[in-house]
């Protein structure tokens, strides 16, 4: 018993960390509709802020928490609802998620970048009083940081208690919180008490931020990731609605935690990747399980009407323009091939090739977030899983590794199928936590073990070999990647123009309306969801072949949120749109690391804010850019022309209308 | 024979009760009409006959088959289409797009692999009945027009064509004819009338518009506060003198 208290006490700090961010982002979904991931980066920066004043310049403790939680905390928060969020209110749900993903994946880079520099800080200034003190109580101890966790969070829970209990703003705010619709309707400025609700949830964010930097006596954008999910689970519990569930919900996860890894037994490396991944565990668990969350009737008479997607930009059909493409698209692929084969140099093949390998990987979220409107978090944990099989077949079990790629690929398909279904059943958002929480379950569960990606040693996959043909040489490589991507980007394109396609186009205009003319969107969705995973499964394969050896850090969490919002910024709905991001994601990087250090993340920042467009450019900001830039350059022709009124005779037709003369 | 048997529904929501003990029932190929006061639960039932809602009690035979467990689409494919209150299309397809995604939901026909194979081009035979529903509901002309530059009551008749290239048993009809003026009212009951002669499709009428309602159907519920309050023919029915007083004597037309 003693033990347990033992055990326990150093949890309830953790999970009153847990409970406050849990309650600030159901305070932001239920008023402003977005399910906040950016959340833990708003974390960070106040913890940032924290550190850099009242660790690095030396200002008393209680002046840099005043700024880094009142100052920062809600500054963010407005300026992320005025200048982002305000623009998503009738926007689909995967619209907004999206804005948030760019905001989790840019903006600790900026931070970065800015001011604060790559590395982990350590030991960051505790808000307790320093020196420490440290209380005893029989045999129970807990030391004055800890305390000030508690005493915070118990004076928030008082204070919100208080706000909403007995002010007319609190009972405005608690009326958005049960239903967000009825509070439009009943004219009720929704507006106002959405910001607030920002504001408020931010300075929840900060003050966690500030707080839980000393526990982990460090202050690491990474430990921010793992305090969003526990947060989330904490709210999923509280099935994104209740608010004291919610920080139930919290406080029974830190505590939970702590006394679950201090009774597993050491060094099994199984237990080792167990310890951080109770809250992923957990939140999977909860998604499946938790009955609250089984879809509800609508009760909201619009809950159930996403706005229709943006019209996309109407694409240009200029007669001169597409014939130009008709000569310039071929003879541009074969300068390229030229190029690649005879002219660059084996490091600039390399990496081309490596472009082409990742444009499969993309073309997987063509196919998901693009063709299926769902949006999948474990993109690169498909691609671990591709990568993994064929370099375990290939390499302890012999099979030759063309073969051993096409197994990769079904078994990811296999688990993406696996993933998915339990989680569809409860629609778009839970799909989205889901496959995060599986992806940290995964990074920390199996790509550790040896029989899977061997941790970060790593597995080799030897280069194909096809009969008398060795692909061992970067152009013979170069031309299977080269392959093996057209084969891909035609089976896409097949899919999006063929009935699977249509069925997922009708589902995205409306899912109700698909399902009266007898689609089930279920089935199309997994089908859309196989064929995703399949396609990363088989980049991740070819990637693994092109480097030689590949370990569990190439295929961390981390970079399905940043290829997400990569291709989402340079075109989800295309092929091409995949392809400009293989490319982006190869050559940008290459042309930043001339910059100094503390820039070398700026490609997360870029494509970070990136994506936040999607909402306006759904066919992705770089396409948008192309679009436009042809249309000026065709608009400033025609203009051109029309200034200059010719002669009758002196200009030739252009060849169109030469034809029609001579038929005519 | 009875082709829809309504027993029972009842839904509430939250303290709202929308619907009452609510019975109807249908007999195969024939046109009923259900009218009533807006707020009446006329939707709200057509939601819980096709599975969008779950009543809280209450059950749905469909050629005595007992559908209320089943999901929206096995429902749609033994037979029941409908059209939206709301109009509920694919934003950002064409009209021909429309009815070729149902014609094809209605054969079950086409999965990934014969796309992969390139097999998504729709063949002659889809193309005819696509061009058919097009012509039968009057969109000639706007075939290849992508749905968001129709007016209403256009988009009101894509509705129609979608639900009935699928060949339903029954129609359900969410007041079709609002947003139409009075001409395309006028074709659309003469469509409607076409469709229940010659192929036998039942209808199920909500509908405001009672020129429309006397024109297309022979029976008729009236529902009042999610119950029936009258139920018989036509012109019975509207002759009674409650019905007068709870739902013409309104004010509504
Ligand atoms: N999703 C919903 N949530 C709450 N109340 C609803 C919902 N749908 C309908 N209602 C209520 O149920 C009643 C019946 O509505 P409805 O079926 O739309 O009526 P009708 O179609 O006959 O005009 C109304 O009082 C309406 O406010
Ligand atoms: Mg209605």
């Amino acid at each position: 018993m003693s033990n347990l208290l033992n055990y326990a006490i150093p949890g309830i700090p953790f999970g009153c960390i847990y409970a406050l961010v849990a309650v600030g982002l159901v305070l932001t979904y239920r008023s402003s509709g977005v399910f906040n991931l950016a959340f833990g980066a708003q974390a960070y920066i106040s913890a940032a802020v924290f550190y850099d004043t009242a660790g690095t310049h030396h200002w008393p403790t209680w002046a840099a928490f005043v700024v880094a939680v009142f100052v920062v905390g809600p500054a963010v928060g407005f300026v992320f609802d005025r200048a982002i969020f305000r623009y998503l209110r009738t926007a689909s749900a995967t619209v907004k998620l999206v804005a948030a993903l760019g905001l989790l994946v840019g903006l600790p880079a900026l931070i970065q970048a800015a001011w604060f520099g790559t590395k982990a800080k350590l030991r960051p200034p505790a808000v307790g009083p320093t020196p420490e003190h440290f209380y005893r109580w029989l045999s129970y101890g807990i030391d004055s940081n800890q305390v000030a966790v508690v005493v915070a969070t118990v004076l928030v829970v008082v204070g919100l208690g208080f706000l909403f209990r007995s002010t007319a703003f609190g009972l405005r705010m608690r009326a958005v919180v049960e239903s967000p619709r009825l509070l439009q309707l009943n004219g009720v400025n929704a507006e106002r008490v959405a910001t607030s609700a920002w504001v408020l949830s931010s300075v929840l964010a900060a003050l966690a931020g500030v707080l839980l930097a000393p526990l982990y006596a460090r202050v690491d954008s990474t430990n921010f990731t793992v305090l969003m999910v526990a947060a989330i689970a904490a709210a999923v519990f509280g099935r994104l609605r209740s608010l004291p569930l919610t920080l139930l919900g919290g406080i029974v996860l830190g505590v939970g935690q702590e006394v679950l890894t201090k009774y597993l037994p050491l060094g099994n490396l199984l237990v080792k990747g167990f310890r951080p991944s109770v809250p992923f565990i957990l939140l999977f668990a909860l998604l499946l399980f938790w009955p609250g969350l089984r879809k509800p009737d609508v009760t909201d008479p619009l809950a159930g009407v996403n706005p229709p997607p943006p019209p996309l930009a109407a694409s240009l059909r200029d007669e001169r323009l597409e014939r130009l493409n008709r000569v310039m698209f071929p003879t541009f692929i074969v300068v390229f091939l030229a190029a690649s084969l005879f002219a660059l140099p084996s490091f600039w093949l390399f990496l081309v090739t490596q472009a082409i390998v990742m444009s499969v990987i993309f073309l997987s979220y063509t196919v998901i977030v693009g063709m299926a409107g769902q949006i999948s978090l474990c993109q690169a944990t498909f691609a671990g899983v591709g990568a993994f099989t064929t370099a375990q077949l290939a390499t302890n079990h012999g099979v030759p590794v063309l073969i051993a790629m096409v197994a990769g690929a079904l078994v990811a398909a296999l688990v993406g199928v696996v993933v998915a279904l339990p989680a569809l059943r409860l629609g778009g958002l839970y799909l989205a936590l889901a496959t995060f929480a599986f992806a940290l379950m995964v990074d920390n569960l199996v790509f550790p073990q040896t029989w899977a990606g061997n941790g970060q040693t790593g597995v080799s996959v030897p280069r194909p070999q096809l009969g008398p043909v060795d692909f061992t040489a970067n152009r013979a490589f170069f031309l299977l990647a080269l392959a093996v991507f057209a084969v891909s980007a035609f089976a896409v394109i097949f899919v999006r123009r063929g009935t699977t396609g249509q069925r997922l186009a009708a589902i995205r205009g409306s899912e109700v309306a698909a399902e009266t003319i007898g689609i089930d969107p279920k089935r199309a969705k997994i089908v859309a969801f196989a064929l995703s995973a399949a396609l990363a499964g088989l980049g991740g394969a070819l990637l693994a072949s092109l480097q030689g050896t590949v370990s569990s850090d190439s295929f961390n969490y981390f970079y399905s949120l940043f290829w997400l919002v990569l291709v989402v910024t340079t075109g989800v709905r295309t092929v091409e749109g995949a392809v400009n991001a293989g490319f982006a994601l190869v050559f940008v990087p290459e042309l930043l690391h001339h910059l100094p250090g503390r820039w070398a993340n700026l490609e997360f920042v870029l494509f970070g804010f990136g994506a936040i467009n999607y909402a306006k450019h759904p066919e992705g900001a770089v396409e948008f850019g192309k679009r436009r830039s042809i249309e000026r350059v065709v608009n400033w022709n025609k203009r051109r022309e029309q200034r200059r009124p010719s002669p009758p005779g002196s200009v030739p037709p252009a060849p169109d209308e030469q034809r029609e003369e001579v038929r005519a | 024979m009875t082709l829809l048997e309504a027993v029972g529904i009842s839904k509430r929501f939250g303290g709202v009760t929308a619907l009452h003990d609510m019975s109807i029932d249908v007999e195969e190929g024939e046109a009923v009409g259900l009218v009533g006061p807006n707020g009446a639960g006329k939707t709200t039932f057509f939601n819980c006959l096709l599975g969008l809602l779950h009543p809280d009690a209450g059950r749905v035979t469909f050629k005595g088959v007992d559908i209320s467990g089943q999901p929206i689409h096995k429902r749609a494919r033994l037979g029941i289409g409908r059209t939206f209150q709301r109009v509920e299309l694919f934003s950002g397809l064409t009209v021909a797009e429309h009815l070729l995604i149902a014609e094809r939901a209605r054969q079950g026909r086409g999965g990934l692999l014969s796309d992969l194979l390139g097999g998504g081009r729709p063949t002659v035979d889809e193309r005819t009945r696509v061009a058919e529903i097009v012509d039968l509901v009057g969109l000639a002309g706007a075939a290849d027009v992508p749905v968001e530059a129709l007016s209403l009551g256009h988009a009101r008749l894509v509705e129609l064509g979608r639900a009935l290239i699928t060949e339903p048993d029954l129609l359900l009809l969410d007041e079709p004819s609002s947003g139409l003026d009075r001409v395309e009212s006028l074709a659309l009951a003469g469509v409607l009338r076409t469709t229940q002669e010659r192929k036998g499709t039942a209808v199920l009428l909500v509908e405001h518009d009672l020129e429309m309602v006397q024109r297309v159907v022979n029976r008729l519920f009236v529902v009042d506060s999610g119950a029936v309050l009258a139920a018989g023919p036509c012109l019975e029915v509207l002759g009674d003198e409650r019905v007068r007083r709870a739902y013409l004597g309104r004010g509504v037309a």
